[in-house]
């Protein structure tokens, strides 16, 4: 049966550094939830308080409502895959598998017989059959992270906790093995707990995202919900590059911008007054969502063009503003763009944060495009 | 360019001249202050034939001096077993105030000379020492006695198991003890089916160290055992006390013999460290 975890008010200091201050968060049985945040965020703490490696200082850890502090880690019910794998170097990848069954007390523990059965099962499931009798240093990085996997799964665990499971791999490997761990966490009654500090993995492949930062839940929600509506600019920065573009709310509620003496013409209306006129704000601008056209007396100047597998990026100056735009590679020769050639830019969409980063965040869509002419 | 090759060339050239020279010197070395004197160990051991070298292995006092070493080793060996593991355990696991003290008083008896230790040993235990009164009271003989020669063995030999498996166990960290425990494994099963295969190569290495450092000791155990022929002799002792009475042969035999022990440890440690060596750097590269 897939874990059903609850964490209430989870705080964990080490020394004078608080890894987790006062964290609250609920993952719904058999999701894949991933714990992203850049590194010290707390997210491996949170993990290890989970399996029991550490403790909190206060709070707790609640799985299908029994709680678990308390509970001794091979209690637990958990599987856990490391970073670096730790599969057992003096066993073959069998015995590896095979150890968690084995060391059950003798009443639980199931026959040879059965064990046998179920390593050659576990291992078909990880297509890793053909290496049952090979030794870990002899496997490459992906398939030790698919024994770790494997061997993990044995207990039968309601809980699958994986931390940066595939940091070590190199970006080709880490894709397969990330797409095909999804595959195989919806094909088990079980919960799945994710730490990575690579949004796109994070993106990619869970159902719901945890974003951390210091020691303190930023945003939970599904993929799509944190990429288009950020609770905060920390969290539109960490999903992905962004343009910062100064602004200054003119009259009647529209956005002027002001860019280093360049009064640009404005043709947005933000979805919701949240600013007094005159109140300054940041304006942040992805950099696909900034389109190009070349004019002679456009105000941005291109200083570089850099091709970046199926993207071109294209380095700007608005003043004294550098910005940052990207465009599909088959789209640059119709664009008519050197280095040097001055350009229009209209911003496909943007986003920006109350004074105060709390509130609601406003958002203007094609065709209410804004243009910097 | 073609300047540049010369001045190659002529490094090489002069490459070859030291080369000749420090090989030369390494070798004059190595066959006049290693090889010469072990063949003239065994020379010496079979002066009077075979028969005189079995001769002198068989007398009463050699062969007790020869199980005296063995058990004195033995029981250093547990000892040293014991205690190699748990401090490491607590050294390389744990990082504690005076963490470094402990690292260093580790280390004591590489740096004090065997026989101030023995001194040290005579004082504490002696009759005139500090627990002399104690010990006679309750009759127990520790100085000029093998409890005595024991202690001394196990101060000398104690830090080498420790040594070799801090390190060791600081690189191999404490993932998969973690993950034996996460899988269900009690702390019993993941010590004896985790940590000791992990650290077998280590312990085996510094377990040969060790034991050869204890059949050879002479200056700890000389002060402590006040040498009585067939009682406190070990072989090193033995040697000693047989060439200081002119019998040149016994005291060579017993010498061969403590050689030929050296010799096996050392192979040992050879084709050991090749597994091990061997083993630590495939795990690097494919790491």
């Amino acid at each position: 049966m897939a874990g059903h975890v609850s964490i209430h008010n989870v705080s964990r200091r080490f020394g004078a550094f608080a890894a987790l201050n006062d964290v609250s968060l609920d993952i719904p049985a058999g999701e894949l939830v991933a714990l992203l945040g850049p590194s010290g965020s707390g997210k491996t703490t949170l993990l290890r308080i989970i399996a029991g490696l550490d403790f909190p200082d206060s709070g707790q850890v609640l799985i299908n409502g029994e709680d678990n502090v308390a509970r001794h880690p091979r209690e637990r019910g958990v599987g856990f895959v490391f970073q670096h794998y730790a599969l057992f170097r003096h066993m073959t990848v069998a015995g590896n598998v095979a150890f968690g069954l084995q060391v059950r007390p003798r009443g639980q523990r199931p026959s040879k017989a059965e064990i046998k059965a179920r390593v050659a099962a576990l291992l078909d499931l990880v297509q890793l059959g053909w290496l049952a009798d090979r030794y870990p240093i002899e496997l490459s990085g992906g398939q030790r992270q698919r024994v770790a996997l494997a061997r993990a799964l044995a207990i039968e665990p309601r809980l699958l906790l994986l931390d940066e499971p595939f940091g070590a791999l190199d970006t080709k490997v880490r894709k397969e093995l990330g797409q095909w761990l999804r595959d195989l966490h919806h094909g088990q009654a079980i919960t799945s707990l994710l730490v990575t500090h690579d949004q796109a993995e994070a993106l990619e492949l869970a159902d719901r995202i945890v974003l951390m930062s210091q020691g303190k839940v930023e945003q939970i929600g599904t993929p799509a919900e944190l990429y288009t509506r950020p609770a905060s600019p920390f969290v539109l920065e960490f999903l992905g590059e962004a343009n910062r573009i100064p602004c200054v709310i003119g009259e009647g509620g529209l956005a002027l911008l002001a860019v280093s003496g360049h009064a640009l013409a404005q043709s947005v209306e933000p979805g919701q007054a949240f600013a007094s006129p005159g109140a300054v704000l940041t304006l942040y601008v992805r950099p696909h969502d900034l389109v190009l056209e070349a004019r002679s007396d456009g105000p941005a100047v291109v200083r570089a063009i850099k091709v970046a597998g199926a993207f071109a990026k294209i380095e700007l100056m608005l003043g004294e503003l550098a910005l940052t735009a990207l465009t599909p590679l088959h789209r640059l020769p119709s664009l008519h763009l050197q280095e040097g050639s001055r350009a229009r830019l209209i911003a496909a969409q943007g986003m920006s944060f109350s004074a105060a980063g709390a509130g609601g965040s406003v958002q203007f869509e094609a065709p209410r495009a804004l243009v910097m002419a | 360019m073609q300047m540049a090759s010369a001045k190659c060339v002529g490094l090489r050239r002069q490459g070859g001249v030291v080369n000749v020279i420090m090989i030369t010197v390494a070798l004059l070395f190595m066959v006049l202050f290693l090889l010469l004197p072990l063949i003239t160990v065994f020379a010496q051991a079979f002066a009077g034939g075979i028969s005189g070298y079995v001769a002198s292995i068989v007398d009463p006092n050699t062969l007790s001096a020869i199980w005296l070493t063995l058990i004195v080793a033995a029981v250093a060996l547990v000892v040293n077993v014991v205690f190699g593991l748990a401090a490491s355990w607590c050294l390389a696991r744990f990082r504690f105030p005076g963490r470094l003290a402990l690292l260093t008083v580790l280390d004591l008896p590489f740096s004090v000379s065997p026989v101030v230790a023995g001194l040290m040993l005579v004082l504490l235990y002696g009759r005139q020492g500090w627990l002399g009164p104690w010990l006679e009271a309750h009759n127990l003989k520790i100085i000029f006695a093998l409890p005595g020669m024991m202690i001394a063995t196990i101060f000398v030999t104690l830090p080498f198991i420790a040594r070799e498996l801090i390190p060791l166990m600081e690189e191999q960290g404490a993932d998969e003890e973690e993950a034996a425990i996460l899988l269900g494994a009690s702390g019993w099963q993941m010590f004896w089916r985790i940590t000791i295969p992990k650290l077998r190569w280590g312990l085996l290495y510094g377990v040969l160290l060790s034991n050869a450092r204890a059949m050879g000791e002479f200056g700890a155990v000389s002060v402590v055992s006040g040498n009585i022929l067939g009682l406190t002799d070990t072989m090193s002792l033995d040697v000693k006390a047989l060439y200081d009475g002119y019998n040149i042969v016994g005291s060579f035999a017993v010498a061969s013999l403590l050689a030929s022990l050296a010799l096996v440890t050392l192979i040992a440690k050879t084709v050991l460290e090749r597994q091990f060596l061997g083993r630590s750097t495939k795990e690097e590269v494919s790491a």
